[in-house]
């Protein structure tokens, strides 16, 4: 018998058990998934969570529940990989060894990389990356009355790079709902040179912000944040003041990638961009915001990169050569308040474009302009998720790769 | 595609100024974005930050981090600052002749 040990029960450990359980003859391959807990949540829904707008309940599923039969789920917390060993190491328990390890451990927050930030933690700092955090923010929104709210990302990637930006429009909604926006001043601070940096999206969308008196701090690198007098202290001695600080921490790798030397300075898996193999253990591939890719650490991408990993494994099983298939494809919907989306579909190479998807002129769905159709596709998406994305079925009409039919280069644009 | 002279040399840029092919970069070129970025002269300092950066594009296919320059024991994140004001990734990367620091959108 062969092992494949797969590291991570969340969106890209799913989905590459389903695949390849499938794929791999019970008869010759074990499956083992290991896991420190065992809810796999829906984490787009966070976004929704402080605005009231998504519970727990409908947020969380167990781990075993999307887990295809003829698969070994570990609960267990993973204390080292072994390339050499070619085995994995779990509290408690004996060493797992692999002919084949997937390495899908994700990525996290790690506010104790900025100095001051746990000092007023969810008292006047909060994230909305986590099931806890986002839910202690809906209390604290509930019963804020007025103030600067900034909106704060300390260092890039951080999962979901639009998702600090839907938080700033959900919110400026929110506040205009309660009859409360007059009284709260919103501040995006970001260490990007602006809100939007690709060109077209940054000219088509330049706007949204401004409309919605949503002031923009870029260029911030964040030093230290001074929780007692309510302040973000940048390197370039910069300071921004807040009443409620909605903060997106560091996101670092897993600490066991660190712990066994096979991380980049965030504990991110060095990987080969269009195989997404490791670069240094020919037995070791790595799925989603686990790698060091340039691509977006998103669900949706996690998604198109499993079809791509799923063939090389099946290659590099049979010896043959891998496919160079992966494009960096991302596709996401991004909420802007008052029910409203923008969707965007972009690579490796090609920015975020106008024009109509999946079809050319029919879309339906209009890219890099807020629609309602785009708002309902957003809420749809948590069945999609459930049901077919984490099982590995394909999403009609979405293809692997991205295509260019129905994009449209603004004139201005044209190099 | 935009060009712009900088001496004797005309180089193809994007529309904020970032070179588009890192093969046209010259010292000389550096010199004179650094100018216009308003960084007076190019010291030691300032020069090694460049060289890790463009070794690093060159590995990677990426610019590194802030947080990588600091980790490398390249220089310190204050000084970073320090020598590239206003947003040390986004100025050295353009007088490295990389591309500009970007989100997905």
């Amino acid at each position: 018998m062969k092992r494949l040990v797969i590291l991570g029960a969340g969106t890209g450990g799913t989905v590459m058990a389903n695949v390849l359980r499938k794929r791999l003859a019970p008869a010759e391959w074990t499956i083992t998934v290991v896991d420190r807990d065992t809810d796999h949540f829906y984490q787009p829904g966070f976004l929704f969570v402080p605005f009231g707008l998504y519970e727990r309940r409908q947020l969380v599923k167990d781990r075993s529940k999307v887990l295809p039969k003829g698969v070994d789920l570990v609960v267990a917390a993973i204390e080292g990989i072994d390339p050499a060993k070619a085995e994995v190491r779990v509290a408690g328990g004996e060493a797992l060894p692999y002919d084949l390890l997937i390495v899908a451990t994700g990525a996290d927050i790690v506010p104790s990389e900025t100095p001051g930030l746990l000092d007023g933690w969810r008292d006047t700092i909060f994230d909305f990356y986590t099931m806890d955090g986002s839910a202690a923010l809906a209390g604290k929104l509930d019963a804020f009355k007025g103030g600067t709210l900034a909106v704060h990302v300390v260092e890039m990637p951080v999962k979901c790079p639009v998702a600090p930006l839907e938080f700033t429009f959900l919110s400026d909604w929110y506040f205009r709902r309660r009859k409360l926006r007059q009284a709260v001043d919103i501040v995006f601070v970001t260490p990007l040179p602006g809100a939007f940096t690709k060109p077209v999206a940054a000219a088509v969308l330049g706007t949204l912000l401004e409309e919605r008196r949503i002031r923009v701090v870029p260029d911030f690198g964040t030093e230290r944040v001074d929780a007692a007098a309510r302040k973000i202290v940048g390197f370039d001695r910069r300071e921004v003041p807040y009443d409620l600080l909605v903060t997106v921490p560091t996101n670092m790798g897993a600490e066991v990638i660190e712990r066994s030397g096979l991380g980049d300075e965030l504990r991110f898996v060095p990987t080969d961009p269009k195989t997404l193999r490791s670069k240094r253990h020919d037995n070791i591939f790595v799925i989603g915001d686990a790698t060091n890719l340039p691509s977006s650490k998103a669900g949706s991408v996690v998604h198109f990169q499993a079809e791509i990993l799923a063939g090389n494994v099946e290659r590099a099983l049979a010896g043959k050569p891998l496919a160079e298939e992966f494009d960096g494809h991302a596709n996401c919907f991004v909420e802007t308040g008052g029910r409203k989306a923008i969707l965007i579909d972009f690579n490796y190479e090609v920015e975020p474009l106008p024009g109509r998807f999946p079809f050319p002129v029919i879309g339906p769905l209009p890219l890099l302009k807020p629609s309602r159709l785009n708002h309902l596709g957003k809420l749809a998406f948590r069945w999609i998720y459930w049901n077919m994305m984490l099982k590995g079925r394909r999403i009609p009409f979405i293809p692997t790769r991205m295509r260019m039919a129905g994009k449209k280069r603004p004139a201005e644009e044209n190099k | 595609m935009p060009k712009k002279q900088f001496g004797a040399a005309a180089v193809d840029v994007d529309a904020e100024g970032f070179l588009t092919d890192l093969s046209q970069w010259t010292r000389d070129v550096a010199a004179a974005i650094s100018k216009e970025e308003g960084i007076a002269e190019l010291t030691p300092a300032h020069w090694k930050v460049l060289e890790f950066m463009q070794k690093e594009f060159r590995e990677t296919g990426q610019a590194p981090s802030i947080r990588k320059l600091n980790k490398s024991g390249v220089i310190g994140t204050k000084e970073l600052y320090d020598l590239f004001p206003g947003g040390p990734a986004k100025k050295a990367a353009k007088i490295a002749g990389l591309k500009k620091p970007e989100g997905c959108v």
